[in-house]
């Protein structure tokens, strides 16, 4: 079994009044596919944003590669969701992937050579090199993804962290994305962020349940078969939740 | 127009007036980009607002508006950045106070300077026709600091303007972009209340880029088509105010907007003709 690469231990955070997590404790291990599940509201976003170095716990402590998340952002790639910026936006898809290339390219004038040879790699990974010089706001939902996702990889990430990545596409595209992730997942530690169960227990390797805490199924590595077995299927992993927000 | 191209050629005022548009064009076309894409119209028209409190101040102790304009607008947002950062929630109401309060500030100090109060209409209007040849030298090198700081750090300001959070993951110092961004729109909205004063400044900051908007598909570009047009309407601004005899600042504004209906409209219906064409 592979060293964990993040630890999150007695994570609690609250927005003012409003508890929003308790109590986490959760280790990620080198090429783990981690799906993070839970209704919405249930925290996923925020400890998202913890593990990202943009939030701070009140409570406990996160170490991703033996330091804080701010020092190891990096090492980050992330993929967040559509809302956090302008689907209209005037930039192509080749300057919105090259945006990966930020804090390891120089930092006066325009992006180089390499940065543009880094970001092309990353579309063809992808399977989107054709689309380079189309404008943002002439891409679907899927292929926005894809962007997205080249854009983290640029980063030459060794933690791909996704926020619902399937949220804003239709089901026959989310096969795709995520036949793409578990691609990755050959060469990347991949933490994917869900409200939708029943699709993503077929890719993932572990799942941590959210709903305020964190159900841990602490170092059980579950293959999707097993938590299958275990809930039968996504309606009981759904009741799961209930019953932990009934404890609340 | 043969009158305006005469007066163009014999009359040094209105060369100075042409320059002038010329020049703010550049900064208009800049910063308008960045007010568009980040939405960030009510900030810039609560910096230019406020203005009026650090010109009416420097009015007053017999200096430079100008100066206290730059001060002023300046302050204003870096006053404005600092509560979006720290308070996001006050934002709002920060600016609605700026933006009252400097007013109130600057009449309060033009009223009780003695003598006849003609400046005021100007600073609140605009007066192309009575820029000094000196105001001249000041846009200049405010485009070309401008222009200098936007090559410098394109990447940086576009992954900003796009995405701060994606940014902040990537290093890059968010926080004191978004203020040298607002500076930067500052500094835009003294160059233009010379042009259009500082009721009408958000026209010219946010129409020609608002145009470009609709027609290309990337930052630069958005910002050179900007500045194209803000040539265009300052020019044809001026040409008819002297035409007609007609305030320059207005007329400017007038159609500054008139072609930002017309771009708007237009691709509008281009755009459901091109639909309907799919479809049959």
């Amino acid at each position: 079994m592979s060293k964990p690469i993040i630890i999150l231990d007695g994570i609690s955070f609250r927005y003012d009044e409003l508890t929003v997590l308790e109590d986490i404790c959760l280790s990620i291990r080198d090429k783990d596919f981690l799906g993070i599940v839970g209704p919405n509201g249930s925290g996923k976003s925020t400890l998202l944003k913890l593990i990202l170095g943009l939030l701070r716990p009140q409570q406990g402590t996160i170490e991703i590669f033996g330091t804080s998340p701010a020092q190891a952002r990096l090492k980050i790639g992330y993929v967040p969701q559509f809302a956090t910026f302008d689907r209209n936006f005037p930039i192509t898809v080749l300057n919105t992937v090259l945006q990966g290339r930020l804090g390891k390219t120089r930092t006066l004038f325009g992006y180089t050579r390499q940065d543009r040879e880094a970001a092309r790699q990353s579309l063809a990974e992808v399977e989107i090199l054709d689309l380079e010089q189309r404008p943002l706001t002439a891409l679907s939902g899927g292929q926005l993804q894809r962007v997205l996702i080249a854009r983290a990889l640029t980063c030459s990430p060794e933690v791909l962290i996704l926020d619902e990545p399937t949220a804003h596409i239709d089901p026959k595209v989310e096969e795709g994305v995520f036949e793409l992730l578990k691609r990755l997942n050959e060469r990347l530690t991949v933490i994917v962020v869900s409200h939708d169960v029943g699709f993503i227990t077929r890719y993932i390797t572990r799942v941590a349940c959210l709903n305020r805490r964190l159900v841990c199924h602490p170092a059980t590595e579950l293959t999707g078969k097993m938590i299958e077995e275990l809930y039968g299927g996504p309606l009981k992993v759904v009741q799961h939740d209930t019953l932990i927000h009934g404890h609340d | 127009m043969e009158d305006f191209l005469h007066a163009l050629i014999t009359q040094n005022f209105m060369q100075n007036a042409l320059i002038g548009g010329l020049l703010a064009s550049v900064a208009c076309g800049i910063a308008g980009s960045y007010v568009v894409v980040k939405r960030i119209g009510y900030m810039a028209g609560g910096i230019a607002h406020a203005v009026l409190g650090g010109m009416g101040l420097a009015y007053f102790l017999g200096r430079d508006p100008v100066a206290g304009a730059i001060i002023t607008a300046l302050l204003a947002a870096l006053v404005i950045g600092v509560v979006g950062i720290y308070w996001r929630k006050q934002e709002d109401t920060a600016i609605s106070a700026l933006w009252a309060v400097g007013m109130a500030a600057g009449v309060l100090f033009i009223s009780a300077t003695p003598g006849y109060n003609v400046d005021l209409m100007s600073y609140l209007f605009g007066n192309i026709l009575m820029i000094p040849r000196h105001n001249l030298y000041l846009i200049f090198w405010l485009d070309l600091g401008i222009v200098l700081f936007v090559l410098l750090f394109y990447k940086q300001l576009l992954a900003v303007s796009f995405d701060e959070e994606f940014a902040e993951l990537r290093q890059v110092p968010v926080k004191l972009f978004s203020l040298l961004l607002l500076c930067l729109v500052a500094l835009t909205v003294v160059i233009l209340i010379q042009v259009v004063g500082l009721i009408m400044v958000i026209a010219l900051l946010a129409l020609p880029a608002a145009i470009a908007g609709q027609f290309v598909n990337a930052l630069g570009k958005m910002m050179i088509v900007a500045m194209v047009l803000g040539v265009l309407f300052t020019s044809g601004g001026l040409a008819a105010s002297y035409q007609y005899d007609l305030p320059s600042g207005a007329v400017t504004v007038l159609l500054t907007g008139l072609a930002y209906l017309l771009a708007t409209v237009g691709k509008a219906v281009w755009h459901q003709w091109q639909v309907r064409r799919s479809a049959a």
